[in-house]
């Protein structure tokens, strides 16, 4: 009879808190559910709908090619200029999509989190992979783009999902650390995008690592997106510009930032539900 | 299977605020314990009422059990799959269509997307929204989106159900809904904890009922006696009263020793089942002889609705009585099926008419008491849960029957020529 029955224990937790991943997975539908109601309501009402998914990274590219590529001339590695900056900006606007929704997700969820339990990490979690669609369309401009400039993609390629990855458990991280932040002191939702903005610029999305000698290249490869920008091209575009050095670095200070943002967190997460 | 939960908790909101600004917390500051030494034990199947006014620590309570909020202190124990209602439609988002908010709102709740799937038409069949449940819920009145929230909520089959004043909102229909869905879930064998400011509901719903008062356990029993309990807080009146030689209430005639209610069996109770005769007993002393005299009382309910008015003379042993001096005992006797639920007081006067002015000795307030119905079926309620109006609720006798039956045979054969007549009680 009391073979499997669920017992529950609820007591106080101090300090640093376990992740308890596998609540996580039981969770998953849920996770599911919430990226999936993310998505829908995004493209309800909407005039344009999935286009949007487009528009950003698309316009970005051509703004860029105009100014960076064609009046400051800066240099894209031996492919052309367009392609060069939206193969970069199609991860970077998952990125900072993921970003900006997952530094929010528990105050616009505050609701939620009040009347009903949950892990909180479902919260951050959902909001990242909620840019998983945006993402596809956009890449399935990047492919169209390729056949027009008539480069093919290269064996690296099956790199890409790990690189996609890459570029998640940066939001994630970083994510982690904000909407935490953000419940405390809410002027954290204003600071986001200007950090951003920042951000964008200290990636390689508009210009290559390559301008930069080599050991300041692989420290430069701290910021993890530079791993993810350099990989998607190297991976789609073929630039034969080495950068596996520089992923390593990319992907260390991810997963630093990823596991650190989990644990605070976690050890902030009994507050969240007065405080927020 | 027992849930066992002993508690300590507290919610130091401005603590928490202190540390989070970085300010030292200094003796300025002030510790709210939003519970306080709180411990019990709910066995499997029980369905327990947590009633108190505001701010007593009854959401807290069922916060900490849903795991929102974490306790400072103490543990929780529980056994047997959680399901929390503190809201109703926690989650609907309203460009989604009613469909998509079942299937959201669902898993949510804890539910698996496959139970969802099975439950989906028994949901959709509870909430009466089927011609409605593609639109976007922004659309629905606000009695619609109610239903289909509750409808989801209340196929929620958890081991332990946790409810908190969700029938605060909602019309007298919806409330009559939720009750009736609750009552089913304490059938199954489900343990329940409900906590509501509705008297009547936590009375027919519940077996036991528990009572907080910032954030400690002021009662904890049978739920009429705790109801009732919290009914008269405030006030000093119990079932029973009595005085000392020099400060009871006398005049030159006669003087009281002592009010009481009880029951058949001379029990001093402050609880009736309204089925039941009640007593109210009134000792007294005559002091002067030969004066009319007669006791009697008045019962008003809890609006202050004087029902009616009582006094011995109708005794017959008491006709034209002039009593001598001495010790005595009177009791009115109100009977069973009589009276309505609720609370109600009882004045007693001793009224003795020597010359004009009459004089009485007055006690007003002098007992309350509580009647209550178990909704058990053989009372005027029957098994009805809700609202019963009237001031008073006598067991009536109804004869039916059939006028002027026209010449012809039912199917069955039955010649109906002959007339029926039912009668019945209600």
């Amino acid at each position: 009879m009391t073979s499997n029955v669920k017992v529950t224990m609820i007591r106080p937790t101090s300090g640093w808190v376990s992740l308890k991943l596998r609540e996580l997975w039981e969770y998953r539908e849920l996770l599911y559910f919430l990226t999936w109601r993310d998505v829908k309501v995004r493209y309800k009402q909407t005039a344009l709908g999935a286009a949007w998914a487009i528009i950003q990274p698309f316009f970005t590219m051509i703004v860029f090619s105009l100014f960076f590529g064609r009046l400051a001339g800066v240099p894209s590695d031996g492919i052309p200029y367009p392609i060069f900056s939206y193969a970069a900006l199609v991860p970077w606007t998952f990125f900072a999509h993921g970003l900006a929704q997952s530094s929010d997700s528990l105050v616009n969820s505050a609701n939620l989190v009040k009347k009903v339990y949950f892990p909180r990490l479902v919260m951050p979690i959902a909001s990242v992979t909620g840019g998983a669609v945006d993402f596809a369309l956009a890449f399935l401009v990047l492919l169209g783009m390729m056949l027009y400039f008539g480069i093919l993609p290269t064996w690296n390629i099956i790199w890409l999902p790990l690189l996609l990855l890459l570029a998640l458990v940066t939001s994630l991280g970083v994510g982690l650390w904000l909407t935490t932040l953000n419940v405390q002191y809410r002027d954290v939702r204003y600071v986001v995008p200007f950090l951003t903005q920042l951000w964008l610029f200290a990636t390689p999305v508009a210009y290559p690592s390559s301008l930069l000698p080599e050991p300041w290249r692989t420290l430069y490869g701290l910021n993890p997106m530079v791993g993810v920008v350099e990989g998607f091209r190297w991976a789609l575009l073929g630039t034969n510009n080495t950068p596996k050095p520089v992923i390593l670095a990319s992907s260390l200070a991810a997963l630093l930032l990823l596991v650190s943002g989990a644990m605070y967190f976690r050890r902030l997460e009994k507050t969240f539900a007065d405080v927020v | 299977m027992r849930d066992s939960l002993a508690d300590i908790a507290t919610a130091p909101l401005s603590r928490l605020m202190h540390f989070l600004r970085r300010q030292p917390v200094t003796g300025a500051g002030e510790t709210i314990w939003a519970l306080d030494g709180l411990s019990f034990e709910v066995k499997r199947g029980e369905v327990v009422g947590i009633i108190g006014r505001n701010g007593a620590g009854k959401s807290t309570l069922l916060k900490i059990l849903s795991r929102i909020t974490e306790p400072t202190q103490g543990y929780a124990e529980m056994h047997g799959r959680v399901g929390s209602l503190l809201e109703v439609g926690t989650g609907f988002h309203p460009e989604l269509t009613g469909r998509e908010n079942i299937y959201l709102n669902g898993a949510i709740l804890g539910m698996r997307k496959v139970e969802i799937e099975s439950k989906f038409d028994e949901i959709v069949a509870f909430s009466g929204v089927e011609k409605f449940i593609d639109t976007p819920v922004k659309h629905y009145s606000s009695g619609m989106y109610l239903r289909l929230a509750f409808a989801v909520a209340a196929h929620l089959e958890p081991e332990i159900l946790l409810v908190d004043e969700v029938l605060a909102v909602g019309d007298l229909e919806f409330q009559k809904k939720c009750l009736g869905k609750m009552q089913d879930v304490g059938k199954h064998g489900r343990t329940v904890l409900f906590v509501s400011h509705n008297m009547q509901a936590v009375s027919s719903l519940c077996h036991r009922a528990i009572l907080l008062d910032g954030g400690k356990i002021a009662a904890d029993g049978v739920v009429e006696e705790v109801v009732s309990k919290y009914l008269r807080w405030g006030t000093n009146t119990t079932g029973e009263v009595k005085w000392q030689f020099d400060n009871a209430p006398a005049n030159d005639v006669a003087r009281l020793i002592r009010i009481r209610a009880c029951d058949e069996q001379a029990v001093t109770r402050d609880s009736f089942d309204i089925r039941k005769p009640i007593g109210v007993e009134i000792e007294y002393q005559v002091v002067k002889p030969n004066i009319w005299f007669t006791p009697s009382i008045q019962v008003a309910n809890e609006l202050g609705v004087l029902l009616f008015n009582s006094a011995a003379q109708i005794d017959p042993d008491w006709e034209n009585c002039y009593p001598e001096p001495g010790l005595y005992r009177s009791t009115c006797w109100i009977p069973g099926n009589f009276l309505a639920e609720g609370l109600l007081t009882v004045r007693v006067t001793l009224w003795g008419f020597s010359r004009p002015p009459h004089k009485g000795v007055v006690v007003h307030d002098a007992v309350m008491f509580h009647v209550y119905d178990n909704i058990e079926g053989d009372s005027v309620r029957g098994r009805t849960t809700g609202g019963y109006p009237g001031v008073v609720r006598p067991k009536l006798e109804w004869t039916t029957e059939m006028m002027d039956p026209p010449d012809r045979k039912t199917p069955s054969g039955l010649d109906l020529k002959s007339g029926l007549s039912v009668r019945t009680l209600f």
